[in-house]
């Protein structure tokens, strides 16, 4: 089934996506009770993505910490005409973590000193998980509205952190041709979630 | 065929193929070179800026699908952290959403008149006499520099324009002082052999008001009358500034009506 309605694609905070803009806009006036809210609306979601694309969790968890600073720091920045709070913060984290896995000095430094957290992944709460799988049975139903190659293209993008280049090499597509399917995907994928609109 | 032939299609090329990269902007797919080319075409874009924020948006989505709380420990240390971090002070000036609207419908009325300014151009680029931009904050300790008394003046207005993400440029001007100055953020370097030239913008003709300095943060004051204008342009030139504009604005600051 799609749907027509813009997604509300913040995490379950209470009041939904235009409460997180609330947050980070008290935030932007040094409210650490605010930010705390704010952390605890996105940490699955921000921690989430930077886990999948940078794999190792120690080094996940330094990108979602530098995130978050980055997040408060910046927070005056956030423009709600421009989009959602979420899809902001995701952009910080996301630009972080492909940051971090492409930096050749990651792939073999290992920072000894930093303090390895138990990485297990905690299980998440019921109301959360349901949210969670909802909006993956809708992501499901949008993604199908892309081609396998447009889905891969924009996938290994993503949540690869490739850049097209490589996204190019790894499908066996002519060099330039993964730009136009990553972007023809992305496009199939925000009418069909009705993002943005 | 002229130099200005070449120019322009070099020019219209330029912006092709940024906008192709639009989509692996949006999801970071772009290499480091690439990424700066293209986020120099997204300052001057708003077409592109608008995708690349929804383009963003349905991104994002991707990621519900995988949850993962991090460990208790990060965010005691994330709120550790940033009582040692000081939060940037908000850009001057937020247009509201209706104020947004208004100021595309007037770029779009204005940019046909720039266009027809920019036809009847001809092609090589002369230089203007008076050119360049006065430097303001001259060691004058006890007088007001003339770009202090443009910002101090009692009628001064402020207008400001964001040109990408982080860029903006605020234009203020006085009619009292008879002078506008303009103040860049992040302000991205112009493409190669071009500059960017500053223009009042006065019952539909285009007066040159100056080179701007390359410099991402910096305040200057423009060349001319501030009095009767409506208005100030920024446009991409040939190195060494043109008579009239030879493109369209990055950035526009309407004046509005008169106080």
């Amino acid at each position: 089934m799609r749907s027509t309605e813009p997604v509300a694609s913040g995490p379950p905070a209470p009041g939904g996506p235009e409460a997180l803009g609330r947050l980070l806009q008290r935030s932007s006036r040094g409210d650490h009770a605010a930010f705390g809210e704010l952390y605890d609306a996105t940490a699955a979601r921000v921690h989430g993505l930077a886990l999948r694309v940078v794999r190792d969790p120690a080094q996940a968890e330094e990108v979602t910490q530098e995130a978050y600073l980055e997040t408060w720091r910046t927070a005056s920045r956030f423009d709600p005409a421009k989009g959602s709070a979420l899809s902001w913060m995701m952009t910080i984290v996301h630009r972080k973590a492909v940051d971090r896995v492409r930096s050749a000095e990651a792939s073999t430094r290992r920072d000894l000193t930093y303090h390895h957290r138990t990485s297990t992944p905690e299980h998440d709460s019921t109301a959360e998980a349901a949210h969670a799988s909802l909006e993956a049975h809708r992501v499901r139903s949008a993604l199908a509205a892309l081609t396998d190659v447009q889905r891969e293209a924009v996938e290994l993008a993503y949540l690869g952190g490739y850049t097209h280049t490589e996204v190019a090499q790894l499908l066996d597509l002519p060099l330039g041709t993964a730009k136009t399917r990553i972007r023809d995907g992305l496009i199939r994928l925000r009418d069909a979630m009705g993002v943005g609109q | 065929m002229t130099d200005h032939d070449h120019q322009a299609r070099d020019l219209a090329s330029e912006t092709e193929l940024s906008h192709a990269l639009v989509g692996a902007y949006a999801v970071d797919a772009l290499d480091e070179s690439e990424r700066t080319l293209f986020e120099r075409h997204l300052a001057a874009c708003p077409d592109c800026q608008a995708e690349v924020a929804t383009l963003q948006e349905a991104a994002g989505v991707l990621a519900s699908t995988s949850l993962t709380t991090p460990p208790p420990g990060l965010r005691r240390d994330v709120l550790a952290q940033i009582g040692t971090i000081r939060p940037l002070p908000p850009l001057p000036v937020q247009p509201t959403l209706a104020e947004r609207r208004d100021e595309l419908a007037a770029r779009r009325g204005r940019r046909r008149r720039w266009t027809s300014t920019v036809a009847g151009v001809a092609a090589a680029a002369v230089l203007a006499v008076g050119l360049g931009v006065t430097q303001p904050w001259v060691d004058q300790p006890d007088e007001l520099s003339p770009a202090q008394q443009v910002l101090q003046a009692d009628d001064a207005r402020s207008t400001s324009v964001e040109l990408g993400k982080d860029v903006r440029a605020t234009v203020v001007h006085s009619d009292t002082a008879n002078s506008s100055v303009i103040r860049t953020e992040n302000m991205p370097p112009p493409p190669t052999d071009r500059v960017y030239q500053l223009w009042y913008e006065r019952d539909g003709v285009f007066e040159p008001a100056g080179l701007m300095p390359v410099a991402e943060d910096q305040t200057v004051q423009l060349n001319g009358e501030a009095r009767g204008a409506d208005g100030v342009g920024i446009t991409v030139e040939p190195e060494g500034g043109s008579e009239e504009p030879t493109s369209e604005p990055i950035a526009e600051f309407d004046f509005g009506p008169a106080a």
